[in-house]
């Protein structure tokens, strides 16, 4: 548990550093988000129903945008070979680079979505209820777009393959995220049915993701 | 406490870099593998460290903890330092004692050993190529595996820092630890030498 608890301070105490990507990802967030009106125009009951969908993509796009960086970085300085052999299970340490991952990257994107909510003309139940399926759904972005992160490494091949890798992955939390913050502004859906399936989908990457990446790492071993 | 590979055979990007490799090295005993470039000194260090498979034969530790595999035993200190320049020297060291369980651990008097005390605070990115091997230096001080694997150690250190390293080593093969290391400079301790792939 040391170990464990040692690696996600290490992630997470980068990732707040100058150079990290906490902020890039809120800053990119903002951007995509801000730059949405000004595309669509300023018919406001237009913004509003696109609001969630707008919110889901940028989260999308933000928290891949610092995830190929997830096990490259360690690959490059060495530091993923001693993970590698260190006395900690390799699932485990990937799970937790993960975790360390969504904390400093994931989180503070949800706690900027009320603010870019009133950009998008979103009222607070509709900002509670997409700020309530992210903090569901980005889990499940993190833990997915892990795989292709180790993948990345695996195959020597950076940025751009991840994004083709990951992406596909990540379109059922895209359609029950945005179906559950739809059924919750404006029905007639109930907001549970999407959103159980939503945490659903979580919990399975939870699980899933680890293995996965852990099993590409090894294999990729030269 | 003895470490065997028989017949060891590596292929890496489709060519054999070595076939049929012998080795064996006891508790209390140093090994110097040399060889020209490209035969194979890192490729021998990192199969021993589980970083490569072997495409034939096999690496075994006699006498070793029988709860943990060989690669669980070791200490790894390649090319790259696994240092990150965002974190603070003392950052570092302490990550890596805590990750690889050192138990308890004294940040400051393990910096001191290695001639890093001034810099504990300073961030990574900010130290020369000797002091950065320094820093990885600390690391196989800080936590105890008893079979070091060290590829080319003494790159970058200058005079003191290669005495400060071969005391390190003494200390080491003293308490029953074994060193193979990949080198063309000496080593500055008694080692056995281990040739890979024909006269230099």
């Amino acid at each position: 548990m040391t170990a464990l608890a040692a690696l996600i301070r290490r992630d997470i105490r980068i990732a707040l550093r100058v150079g990290g990507g906490a902020l890039i990802g809120v800053l990119f967030f903002l951007t995509v988000v801000v730059l949405m009106p000004f595309a669509v125009g300023p018919d406001l009951a237009l913004l509003s129903r696109l609001g969630p969908a707008i919110l889901w993509l940028g989260a999308l796009l933000a928290s891949l945008l610092t995830l190929d960086r997830l096990f490259m970085a360690d690959h490059e300085d060495g530091s993923l070979d001693l993970i590698t052999m260190s006395r900690t299970p390799l699932e485990l340490a990937c799970a937790a680079k993960a975790l360390a991952h969504w904390l400093a990257a994931g989180l503070p994107l949800i706690i900027a979505t009320p603010v870019l909510g009133l950009l998008l003309n979103l009222d607070m139940v509709a900002t509670g209820a997409v700020a309530l399926t992210l903090l569901a759904g980005t889990p499940a972005l993190t833990f997915t777009g892990m795989i292709g992160a180790a993948l990345a490494v695996t195959l020597h091949r950076g940025g751009l393959l991840m994004a083709v890798l990951v992406l596909p992955l990540s379109i059922p939390v895209l359609i029950f995220g945005v179906a559950a913050s739809q059924a919750a502004i404006v029905g007639p859906m109930s907001f549970g049915a999407p959103f159980s399936i939503l945490c659903a989908l979580s919990l399975v990457s939870l699980v899933v993701g680890p293995f996965a990446a852990a099993a590409s790492l090894k294999h990729g071993l030269d | 406490m003895r470490l065997c590979g028989s017949g060891l055979t590596c292929v890496r990007g489709g060519r054999e870099v070595f076939t049929g490799l012998d080795f064996d090295a006891a508790a209390g005993e140093a090994i110097a593998v040399v060889g020209r470039n490209g035969s194979g000194k890192t490729s021998l260090l990192r199969l021993i460290a589980g970083l490569l498979i072997p495409a034939g034969g096999t690496i075994a530790l006699e006498g070793g903890d029988a709860e943990l595999t060989l690669p669980e035993q070791c200490h790894y200190l390649g090319h790259r330092d696994a240092l990150k320049p965002a974190l603070s020297v003392a950052e570092n060291l302490s990550f890596w004692a805590d990750f690889l369980g050192g138990g308890r651990f004294d940040a400051a008097e393990s910096l001191a050993a290695v001639g890093l005390d001034h810099a504990s605070d300073l961030p990574a990115a900010f130290l020369s190529a000797g002091q950065r091997r320094r820093l990885s230096l600390a690391r196989l001080r800080a936590v105890r595996r008893p079979v070091w694997l060290l590829d080319e150690p003494t790159t970058a250190l200058d005079v003191a820092g290669q005495d400060m390293f071969g005391g390190l080593m003494r200390d080491h093969l003293a308490r029953g630890g074994l060193i193979i290391a990949a080198t063309h400079a000496p080593l500055g301790i008694e080692s056995r030498e281990l040739r890979i792939g024909g006269m230099v």
